[in-house]
């Protein structure tokens, strides 16, 4: 056996024993969360973006917006993608290398979330510019710098902070619908609401709010949940090997609505400024 | 190209950022800022935003890389996909190859590589925003997370960009400087031993102009050295200064 592989063994064993006294390693309850820190606007070059710290967990989230042509079944839609980056800077285990499974499924998460929560209205002229032809392909890419745990519910904060302060340039369109200028000039997208991705992990028979690195390594099972300030529930997810009953899942859903109001007021914080961090500075 | 496309200085003879022809942009640099990596710096150069991490010395995967003699050192120079104008795809394209493997053979040098053999110094270096004078900001990262990282060092590699704009040599292009000017030339070095580690450029010298270029390269090179050392005693210091306190409350 690899010395890794018996680091992660004791480590599982602790966290457990810990957790059968309903203690965590950091001290925190069951269903605290850390403490987290947005910084809205942060690169120049992107037309949005935040700084996450959540716990010892650093993120990066960025929005680029180009023009481009529509899907065929989707011809009025503005276009959404998400990308994850689990760069190799955040943990001696992270690879270099196109996405794995594991960054895939961060996107696939945090894109289901935003998507299926309808608060990016596709339809609006300011995304669909010609119908059919010229719509706004909106690319939020996330970067993991800091592996601490929990990287769903950061990543997923911090992509909808980035849309959150995500400024669009206006265009002129020319008479015939065929040509599209682009100004100087921007305006906020458009947005309703917003929507929050809460993840539960399961280490032997205890479930905790928010893992934190060493109970993120020992989870059986994970299950997040996104629910938007409406509190519809718009996109939920289990992971890992590990299983839940249908109690645990009924439970995890009230615990869930109760714990998004601080992570809503959170993002909104980001958008009252958009002109904020003008020197497009932040600190470590 | 003989011309800027553009004019890029003003009337007074400033630059369009308002900076003298020989003057840097301000540069803020701090290490350990990251906590899972075993050294890290996070650097701003102007509109720049370059963050660094090292892993290592550690055991090396695939075996067959490993020097029986000495470590080896892994580069990824990477530019993020929201940090440049049109939207980056996330695939590495051969800029960002090229640019690794300059950064791997400069930091090679300043390195006792044979304290460690059969493993490998890995050094992630990510451009979080861009605005020219990349390289040399990275190369100047990556020796501050090395130190960080307690590696053992002959020195620091430290860079600087210098370039011609409106027939000036001109210290530390800016994006729109690089872009539109007539020439770019980066430089790095070991500026306590005078071993130059890096040096290319593109567009039109004289050799004058290249002799100039160089020597005023290396001057701005010595001013960002300063900063180099600070960044990397400043962890020393607090923590120092953390001690001398306890010490005061004991009394």
């Amino acid at each position: 056996m690899r010395s890794e592989a018996i680091v992660g063994v004791l480590e599982k064993q602790y966290v457990t024993k810990l957790l059968e006294k309903g203690k965590r390693s950091d001290g925190r309850n069951l269903l605290d969360c850390r403490p987290i820190q947005i910084i809205p606007n942060v690169i120049k070059k992107a037309e949005g973006s935040a700084m996450v710290k959540w716990g010892d967990t650093v993120i990066l989230a960025g929005v680029k917006a180009q023009l481009g042509t529509p899907f065929p079944d989707t011809p009025n839609d503005g276009v959404i993608t998400v990308n994850a980056e689990i760069s190799p800077i955040s943990s001696p285990t992270n690879e270099s290398g196109p996405p794995g499974p594991r960054a895939v499924e961060l996107a696939r998460v945090v894109d289901r979330g935003i998507r299926e929560s309808k608060i990016i209205p596709m339809k609006d002229p300011k995304l669909c510019v010609i119908p059919g032809k010229k719509v706004w392909i909106l690319f939020i890419d996330v970067y993991i710098l800091d592996d601490g745990g929990n990287l769903f519910d950061a990543a997923a904060l911090g992509a909808m902070a980035a849309l959150a302060n995500t400024r669009l340039k206006k265009v002129v369109i020319d008479e015939d619908l065929e040509e599209v200028t682009l100004l100087d000039e921007k305006e906020p997208l458009p947005r309703k609401g917003s929507v929050a991705c809460l993840t539960f992990a399961k280490v032997n028979n205890t479930i905790v709010y928010d893992p934190n690195l060493l109970e993120d390594r020992g989870k059986d099972a994970r299950f997040s949940l996104a629910i938007t300030d409406k509190g519809i529930i718009c996109s939920m997810q289990k992971g890992e090997s590990g299983v839940f009953t249908e109690e645990e899942f009924v439970t995890l859903l009230d615990k869930g609505s109760s714990l998004v109001a601080p992570l809503l007021e959170k993002i909104e914080e980001c958008s009252q400024f958009p002109e904020m961090n003008e020197m497009y500075h932040f600190d470590f | 190209m003989t011309q800027d496309k553009t004019s890029l200085l003003l009337d007074d003879g400033r630059r369009l950022d308002g900076r003298e022809l020989h003057e840097i942009r301000p540069i803020t640099m701090k290490s350990s800022v990251l906590d899972r990596a075993d050294g890290s710096c996070y650097l701003t150069w102007g509109n720049n935003k370059i963050i660094c991490a090292v892993y290592g010395p550690r055991e090396l995967h695939p075996k067959h890389l490993a020097k029986p003699d000495r470590a080896i050192v892994r580069v990824e120079y990477r530019l993020a996909t929201f940090s440049v104008n049109e939207r980056k795809s996330p695939a590495p394209r051969r800029r960002e190859y090229e640019l690794s493997k300059l950064i791997k053979e400069s930091l090679d040098s300043v390195l006792f590589l044979e304290k460690f053999p059969n493993g490998t110094i890995d050094v992630y270096i990510t451009v979080l925003d861009a605005d020219g004078g990349t390289r040399c900001a990275a190369l100047t990262a990556a020796s501050i997370a090395l130190a960080d990282a307690g590696i053992p060092m002959k020195g620091f590699v430290t860079g600087c960009a210098v370039g011609k704009v409106a027939d000036k040599m001109v210290v530390d292009l800016s994006d729109v400087e690089d872009k539109d000017g007539q020439g770019d030339m980066p430089v790095a070095m070991n500026y306590n031993t005078g071993e130059i580690t890096l040096f290319q450029c593109d567009g039109e010298f004289t050799t004058d102009e290249v002799k100039e270029g160089l020597s005023l390269a290396i001057r701005a090179i010595g001013e960002v050295y300063k900063m180099q050392k600070d960044a990397v005693l400043a962890k020393y210091t607090q923590i120092e200064e953390s001690i001398d306190d306890l010490g005061e409350e004991e009394e």
